[in-house]
C-alpha cells in the first residue's frame, strides 16, 4: 500500500537547512539575550582552561627532571608548588564555570523547548480548519513528540559541543603554534584528512539518517491506523495480511537505520585512528627534526627539544579527541534540522484571517430608549459596530437573524460544492436541512460560523456581513453540536462549563437537566466530578454526545447549529433529549441537520438540498402538498418497499 | 524481565557477539598503544637512533589499522546487531497484537500500542546498543587500567583509593535523584502529548466555542509546570559533569604534587617521570569508564520501564485461541443462545448480559432494539465469538462457536462494527478486505447491494479513489455504506450490522434492505438499529433492555406487547403522523 510521506521530506537545499539552524540560534538568543552570551562565555573558559594544563604538566615535567637529579625537594618545592598552585586556581574556575554553564544548559534547553511547544501550541490555536481538515492528526502529533525531541538533542548538546570542541581545538591549535610552526603544519595536513574522510562518512550517515526518519514515519503512520482499526482487522481475518504490510515497513526501517548507524559508528575508529597515526607521524618528524638539528620556527622561539615534542603529542591526542565529538554530533544536528524545518513550517502556517471588528458587548437600554454599551451582565447583547468613514460607532441588538444570499463555495477551487444556496432565518426560527449525505449541509454550517470563508457580505447576521464580525464574537453567538462529539480530559462538570467559562456549578446543572443528561450523569460513580478519559470512551456514544448538548446549552446562544447530533442516540433516549432541544431552542435561531424526517417536522422551513443546491424550500405541510422530494423521502422513510 | 526481551535478538547473534569480540580486540590495543608510544616517547627523549623511532612507529601505525578494522567492524556489527533485535522486536509485539482477542485489545488502548510499538522499541534499541558496545568494553578497561596504574605508580595509586569512592557515590546518588524525577515527568509528558492530541481532534469544538485563547492558558500552564519539572531533574543530571571534572582535576593535582616530590627526593629510584605520565593516563581513563557505567546504569534504568511495557504486551495471553481440532466448515447461518450469561471481565459485579435464549433460523431477518447500554452489540459480539459467552452456549449451524475453526467462524459470520474504519488505500484496496480475490464485478456488485456504487462511481477516480487515513475524505454514511459492501464481499452465511447505517439516510437505509431481501435471501441478517423503520419488516424483532431480551416477535405482536417498542414506535412516528394528515 502506498503511503503518505508529506512532512517526512529531506531538506531541501544545504541552504535552507542553515537557514533553519540560523533561525534556532536566533530564537535561543531572542528568549536568553543575557543567558545564552554567560553560557557560551563558559563553555569558552572552561574549554580553555581544559587545554592549559597540558602546558602546566609540561612545565612540572621539566621542573622535576631538573631537580631529580640533585634530589633537592625543598628547593624543588619553591618551583613546583606555586605552579600547581596556579593550576588549582585554575581548575576551580574551570569547575565553577563548567558548573554554571551545565546547569544554565539545561534551564535554557527545557525553557526553549517549553517555549518552543507553547509557540506551536499558539500557533495551531489561531490556523483555521481547513489545516486541520488538510493535514493528518499523526503528522501534526510528530511535531510535538518526534521532532521536538530532536530539537532537545541539538540544543542540550549538539550546540555546546560545537562551541566547546571548537574552542579547544583553537586553544590548542594557538598553543600548538607557541611551540612549534612546522608539527603544527604537520597536524593541519591530518586535519585535512579527518575532514576528508568525516565528510565523505559523515555525508552517507546523515542520508540514511533522514531516510530512517521517513521510514519510522511511515511505520509509525501505519501502526497508528491499524491500532486504531484492530477490531476490524480481527473481524476480518486479516491478521496475516496485515502483519505482511507491517514487516514490509519493518524491514525497510531496519535497513536504514542499519546503514545509518553503521556510518555513524565508523566515523568514531576512523577519526580516532587517523589520530594514532598522526601520533606517530608527529613522533618521527619531531624525531627527525632532533636528529637532523633543523631550527624551530614558532611563537614562543623554543628550541626543538624533547620538552616540546612531548607535550605536542599530547596535543595531537587532544586534537583529534575534540575533532571526534564534533563529528559524532553530525547526525543530530543534520535530524535536528529536518525536524526544525517541520517545526517551522507549522509556525509559519498562514493563521486564520479575521478582519472582523464588530464585536458582542454587554448592553442595556438607557433612559432614552437607545441601546448602550455598559460593563454589568445584563443578559442583553449588542453588535458593536463602529464605523470608520465618520468615526462613529452604532449598536445592533444581538437577535439571531441570519441570512445567505446566492452563496456559491468550494473547498477546492473549481470543485463547487454549494451552488446559489440562500437561506433567510429570522430569529426564532428553526431551519431544517435535510438531504443525501454530502448534499452540502454541513458545508452551509461551516460557513456560517466561519470555519471557512465565503466572498463579502453574503452572509449577514443580525444585517451584518459576517466577515466584519470578529471570529470568537461571531461563534460566541453560534452555539454548535456536531456531528462527531469531541469531549476532553477532565470531569463531566469541566466538560459541561467549556461552553461557558464563568458558568456557576448550578449553571452546568440546569444545562445537563435541559439536555435530559442530568439523570445518567447523577448515575455515574462520581456524578458530576467523574473524570472523563480519551475522549469519554467510558461513556456510551448517547451518553457523550448529550453532554455535548449540555455544553452547547450553557453557552446559552441565540443561534444554534446541531448538526445531526441526535443520529446514534437510541429513540429512547433521544425523546428525552428531544424534550430538552425543544425547550433549549425555545426564542432561538436553530438550523437542524438530521435524517430522521421525525425530527425536523415541526422546523418554520426545511430544505432539501440535493448536490449543493437547494431543491425544495417551505414548511412540512407545504413539502408534502407539493408531492416533490421531500414528499418521496418522507414517505420513503416509513413506507420500505 | 529482560530475559523476554533478549528472546528477539534470533539471527542477529551473530553480530552481537561479534560486536563483543571486535569491542574487546579494539579495547586491547588501545591499551597497547600508550605503551608503544610511551615508548616512542622514552626513544625520542633518549636520543635513541631514528631507525628505531620508525620501526616503532610501523608497529604503531599497524596498531591503529588493526584498532580502525575492529572499531569499523564493530560499529557496523553493532548497527546490524541492534537495527536487528528491534526489528524483531516490533516484528513480535505486532505479531502478538494480532492475536489478541477483542477483551485483549479492550485492556490495551490503541494509543499505548502505538507508543509501544514505536517509542518504547525504540529507547530498548538504544540500551540493547549502549550494552554491547561499553558494557564488556568499560569493566574491561577499568580494570585493566586499574591494575597498570597499580603496578606503574605503586604509592600514587592511593589516589584512586580516594577518587573513586567520591566519584561513584556522587554518580549514584545524581542517579538515585534523576530517576525517579525523570520517570514522573516522562508520564507527564505523555499526558500533556495525549492532550495535544485530544485538541487537535477536537478543534471543531475548540474553535466552534472559541476556545483557543482558553486553549492556549491551559496548555501553557500545563507545558510550564512539565517545564519546571524537567529543568529539576536536567539539573540533576548536569552535575554529572562537574563531579567528573573534580575528581579529574583532584587526581592530576595530586600526582603532580606527590608524584613530584616522591621522584625528586627519590631521584627517581622509585618512580620516575614517564610513570607519572602514566599515571595521569590511567587516571583519566579509569574516571571515564566509570563514567561510562554510570551511563549504562542511567540508561537501562530508563529504558525499565520501555522494557517493563513491552514484556506486558508480549506476554499477554490471548483470551480466545483456536481449539484444538477445530472445525472448518460453517454449515448453514442460524443461531442459537442457550442460557447465556455475559460480562466482560471477571471483576465485573453486573453481567452485561444475561438468561438469554434466542433461536435464529437459518436465513432469518432479525431486527434488534433497544436503548443506549442495553447490550445490543455484547450479544451479536459473541456470535463470531469475539468474546466468549461467561455461562452458556452459543452456537452456529448447529455447532458451539468455540469448537470452530476462528477464520472460518469470522468469514461465515460477518461483522460490521458500529465503531468501522476503512484504512488508507483505495477504495478497492479497503473492499478486498472481505475477499482478496473478489474480481472488479463482485465489488460493484456488493456496493450496489450496499448502495454505495452510485457516490463511488461519481468519483473522478472511480474505484480507484483514494481513502485517506481514518476515511476522512468520505462522509459518515458513505463510509457505512463502503463497510457494508466490505463485509458483503465475504459472502457470508450471517451478516450482522450494527447500527451501520444510522449516518445514512432513510431512502438509502431503504433501498439497502430491500436489495438484502431480494440478492442475499439465504443469508441471516441481524441489524441492530435506532429505527424502528428499520427493522419493522424483520422476521423477528428483539427488544433489548438492560442485558436482557426484554421482548421478541414480529412488528405487530410487539406493538401490542411491547411497551417500550411502543413507546418507541410512537415517538418516532408521531409528529409525522399529525402533521400529514
Amino acid at each position: 500500500m502506498p503511503r503518505n510521506m508529506k512532512g517526512y521530506g529531506a531538506p531541501r537545499k544545504p541552504g535552507e537547512a542553515l537557514k533553519s539552524l540560523k533561525r534556532i540560534v536566533k530564537m535561543l538568543f531572542k528568549f536568553y539575550p543575557v543567558l545564552v552570551p554567560v553560557t557560551i562565555f563558559c563553555i569558552i573558559f572552561s574549554a580553555g582552561v581544559s587545554a592549559i594544563p597540558a602546558v602546566f604538566v609540561q612545565k612540572v615535567t621539566a621542573n622535576i627532571e631538573e631537580y631529580m637529579v640533585t634530589g633537592d625537594w625543598s628547593a624543588a618545592k619553591q618551583v613546583i608548588l606555586p605552579k600547581i598552585g596556579i593550576l588549582i586556581v585554575l581548575y576551580f574556575f574551570s569547575i565553577i564555570s563548567m558548573t554554571l554553564y551545565q546547569q544554565l544548559m539545561a534551564y535554557m534547553t527545557q525553557g526553549f523547548l517549553n517555549k518552543m511547544r507553547c509557540a506551536m501550541f499558539d500557533g495551531m490555536q489561531d490556523l483555521p480548519i481547513s489545516y486541520f481538515d488538510t493535514h493528518k492528526h499523526g503528522d501534526i502529533m510528530s511535531y510535538y513528540t518526534n521532532d521536538i525531541d530532536t530539537l532537545r538533542q541539538l540544543v542540550s548538546q549538539s550546540l555546546p559541543t560545537l562551541i566547546q570542541a571548537g574552542s579547544v581545538v583553537l586553544f590548542v591549535l594557538a598553543i600548538m603554534l607557541y611551540y612549534s610552526v612546522w608539527l603544527t603544519l604537520v597536524v593541519l595536513f591530518g586535519v585535512v584528512m579527518i575532514m576528508l574522510v568525516s565528510g565523505k562518512v559523515g555525508g552517507g550517515s546523515a542520508k540514511y539518517f533522514i531516510r530512517q526518519q521517513q521510514s519510522v514515519g511511515r511505520q509509525e503512520g501505519f501502526v497508528q491506523e491499524m491500532m486504531n482499526g484492530q477490531k476490524v482487522v480481527k473481524v476480518f481475518c486479516h491478521e496475516d495480511e496485515s502483519q505482511e504490510d507491517f514487516d514490509a515497513l519493518n524491514n525497510a526501517l531496519f535497513e536504514d537505520s542499519y546503514r545509518a548507524h553503521a556510518y555513524a559508528n565508523i566515523l568514531g575508529p576512523i577519526i580516532m585512528n587517523i589520530g594514532n597515526v598522526l601520533y606517530v607521524v608527529i613522533a618521527i618528524v619531531g624525531g627527525l627534526f632532533l636528529v637532523s638539528g633543523l631550527k624551530n620556527f614558532s611563537i614562543s622561539g623554543l628550541a626543538f627539544g624533547i620538552d616540546i615534542i612531548v607535550p605536542f603529542l599530547n596535543m595531537t591526542k587532544q586534537f583529534t579527541g575534540n575533532f571526534n565529538q564534533l563529528s559524532q554530533q553530525v547526525n543530530s544536528i543534520v535530524m535536528a534540522v529536518a525536524g526544525a524545518e517541520r517545526v517551522f513550517a507549522l509556525m509559519d502556517e498562514k493563521p486564520e484571517a479575521d478582519e472582523g471588528y464588530v464585536t458582542l458587548v454587554n448592553a442595556k437600554t438607557d433612559e432614552n430608549g437607545n441601546l448602550i454599551e455598559t460593563t454589568e451582565r445584563t443578559h442583553q447583547w449588542a453588535w458593536k459596530h463602529p464605523h470608520t468613514a465618520d468615526g462613529s460607532i452604532t449598536y445592533t441588538p444581538l437577535k439571531g437573524e441570519v441570512t445567505m444570499n446566492e452563496v456559491d463555495f468550494a473547498y477546492v477551487e473549481g470543485k463547487t460544492v454549494l451552488h446559489d444556496v440562500s437561506v433567510f432565518a429570522e430569529p426564532g426560527q428553526k431551519i431544517a436541512f435535510v438531504g443525501a449525505t454530502g448534499a452540502g449541509k454541513t458545508t452551509i454550517t461551516n460557513l456560517i460560523n466561519r470555519f471557512y470563508d465565503i466572498a463579502d457580505g453574503k452572509i449577514r447576521y443580525d444585517g451584518i456581513n459576517i466577515n466584519k464580525i470578529r471570529k470568537s464574537d461571531l461563534r460566541r453567538s453560534l452555539g454548535i453540536v456536531l456531528q462527531e462529539t469531541n469531549l476532553f480530559t477532565g470531569s463531566v462538570m469541566e466538560n459541561i462549563r467549556y461552553g461557558r467559562l464563568d458558568a456557576t456549578d448550578e449553571e452546568c446543572r440546569e444545562a445537563a437537566k435541559l439536555a435530559g443528561a442530568d439523570d445518567f450523569i447523577s448515575r455515574l460513580p462520581e456524578g458530576y466530578d467523574t473524570e472523563l478519559a480519551n475522549n469519554g470512551s467510558n461513556l456510551s456514544q448517547g451518553q457523550r454526545q448529550l453532554i455535548a448538548i449540555a455544553r452547547a446549552a450553557v453557552a446559552d446562544p441565540p443561534v444554534m447549529i446541531l448538526d445531526e447530533a441526535t443520529s446514534s442516540i437510541d429513540t429512547r433516549t433521544e425523546a428525552i433529549v428531544q424534550r430538552g432541544m425543544d425547550a433549549l431552542m425555545k426564542g432561538r435561531t436553530v438550523f437542524v441537520i438530521a435524517h430522521r424526517l421525525s425530527t425536523v417536522q415541526n422546523s418554520d422551513v426545511i430544505m432539501v438540498l440535493d448536490h449543493g443546491r437547494i431543491i425544495e424550500r417551505g414548511s412540512h405541510s407545504k413539502l408534502i402538498a407539493d408531492k416533490g422530494t421531500y414528499y418521496q423521502l418522507y414517505t420513503g422513510a416509513f413506507e420500505l418497499e | 524481565m529482560y530475559g523476554t526481551l533478549l528472546k528477539c535478538v534470533r539471527e542477529y547473534k551473530k553480530p552481537a557477539l561479534l560486536t563483543i569480540l571486535f569491542i574487546v580486540l579494539e579495547a586491547i590495543i588501545e591499551t597497547i598503544i600508550p605503551f608503544i608510544t610511551a615508548n616512542l616517547v622514552n626513544s625520542i627523549k633518549n636520543g635513541t637512533d631514528i631507525t628505531f623511532i620508525v620501526k616503532t612507529g610501523v608497529l604503531l601505525i599497524l596498531m591503529a589499522a588493526i584498532s580502525l578494522s575492529c572499531g569499523a567492524a564493530a560499529g557496523i556489527t553493532c548497527a546490524k546487531a541492534s537495527a536487528g533485535f528491534s526489528k524483531n522486536l516490533r516484528h513480535d509485539v505486532f505479531e502478538k497484537i494480532q492475536t489478541f482477542a477483542f477483551k485483549n485489545i479492550d485492556k490495551f488502548s490503541s494509543a499505548s500500542l502505538v507508543t509501544r510499538l514505536t517509542t518504547d522499541v525504540n529507547n530498548v534499541q538504544m540500551a540493547f546498543m549502549m550494552l554491547i558496545r561499553i558494557a564488556v568494553r568499560a569493566p574491561l578497561m577499568l580494570i585493566f587500567a586499574f591494575i597498570m596504574a597499580f603496578i606503574m605508580g605503586g604509592k600514587l595509586a592511593v589516589t584512586f583509593v580516594i577518587v573513586i569512592p567520591i566519584l561513584t557515590s556522587g554518580l549514584l546518588l545524581i542517579a538515585k535523584f534523576a530517576m525517579p524525577a525523570f520517570r514522573s515527568v516522562f508520564k507527564k509528558y505523555d499526558r500533556l502529548n495525549e492532550s495535544i492530541e485530544e485538541n487537535v481532534r477536537g478543534m471543531r469544538v475548540v474553535k466552534g466555542f472559541s476556545r483557543e485563547e482558553y486553549e492556549k492558558k491551559k496548555f501553557g500552564t500545563a507545558a510550564d509546570s512539565i517545564c519546571k519539572d524537567f529543568t529539576k531533574a536536567e539539573r540533576i543530571v548536569a552535575l554529572n559533569g562537574p563531579i567528573m571534572q573534580l575528581c579529574v582535576y583532584f587526581n592530576m593535582a595530586f600526582i603532580l604534587s606527590v608524584g613530584s616530590k616522591i621522584v625528586i627526593s627519590n631521584m627517581g629510584t622509585v618512580i620516575d617521570v614517564g610513570q607519572i605520565s602514566a599515571m595521569l593516563t590511567y587516571g583519566m581513563q579509569i574516571l571515564m569508564q566509570l563514567m561510562m557505567l554510570s551511563m549504562i546504569y542511567v540508561m537501562l534504568t530508563m529504558s525499565a520501564e520501555s522494557v517493563r511495557r513491552l514484556n506486558e504486551v508480549l506476554t499477554e495471553t490471548p483470551s480466545i485461541a483456536n481449539p484444538e481440532n477445530p472445525v472448518t466448515e460453517v454449515k448453514d447461518g442460524s443461531i442459537t443462545f442457550t442460557d447465556v450469561n455475559f460480562k466482560y471481565s471477571e471483576k465485573a459485579k453486573k453481567y452485561a448480559l444475561f438468561d438469554i435464549d434466542l433461536e435464529i433460523k437459518s436465513g432469518m431477518t432479525v431486527g434488534i432494539i433497544g436503548g443506549t447500554g442495553s447490550s445490543k452489540s455484547t450479544l451479536v459480539q459473541l456470535i463470531p465469538r469475539l468474546y466468549d459467552v461467561t455461562v452458556g452456549s452459543v452456537k452456529v449451524g448447529g455447532v458451539d462457536v468455540r469448537e470452530y475453526d476462528l477464520d472460518t467462524l469470522r468469514d461465515s459470520v460477518a461483522m460490521v462494527l458500529q465503531k468501522n474504519v476503512l484504512f488508507s488505500g483505495t477504495i478497492k484496496e479497503n473492499l478486498r478486505w472481505g475477499n482478496e480475490n473478489a474480481t472488479d464485478e463482485e465489488i460493484i456488485e456488493a456496493c450496489k447491494l450496499s448502495q454505495a456504487d452510485e457516490f463511488v462511481a461519481s468519483f473522478p477516480d472511480g474505484y480507484d479513489t483514494m481513502i485517506e487515513q481514518g476515511g476522512t475524505n468520505v462522509s459518515g454514511g458513505q463510509k457505512q455504506r463502503l463497510c457494508i459492501a466490505r463485509a458483503l464481499l465475504k459472502k457470508p452465511k450471517i451478516l450482522i450490522l450494527d447500527d451501520s447505517t444510522s449516518a445514512v439516510d432513510t431512502k438509502t437505509d431503504a433501498l439497502i434492505r430491500a436489495g438484502f431481501k431480494k440478492y442475499i435471501p439465504d443469508t441471516t441478517k441481524i441489524i441492530i438499529a435506532q429505527r424502528i423503520a428499520s427493522v419493522q419488516d424483520a422476521d423477528l424483532i428483539l427488544v433489548m433492555d438492560n442485558g436482557k431480551i426484554s421482548a421478541m416477535g414480529k412488528h405487530d405482536e410487539l406493538l401490542q406487547k411491547s411497551e417500550i417498542y411502543r413507546e418507541v414506535y410512537e415517538q418516532q412516528t408521531n409528529g409525522g403522523d399529525g402533521d400529514a394528515a
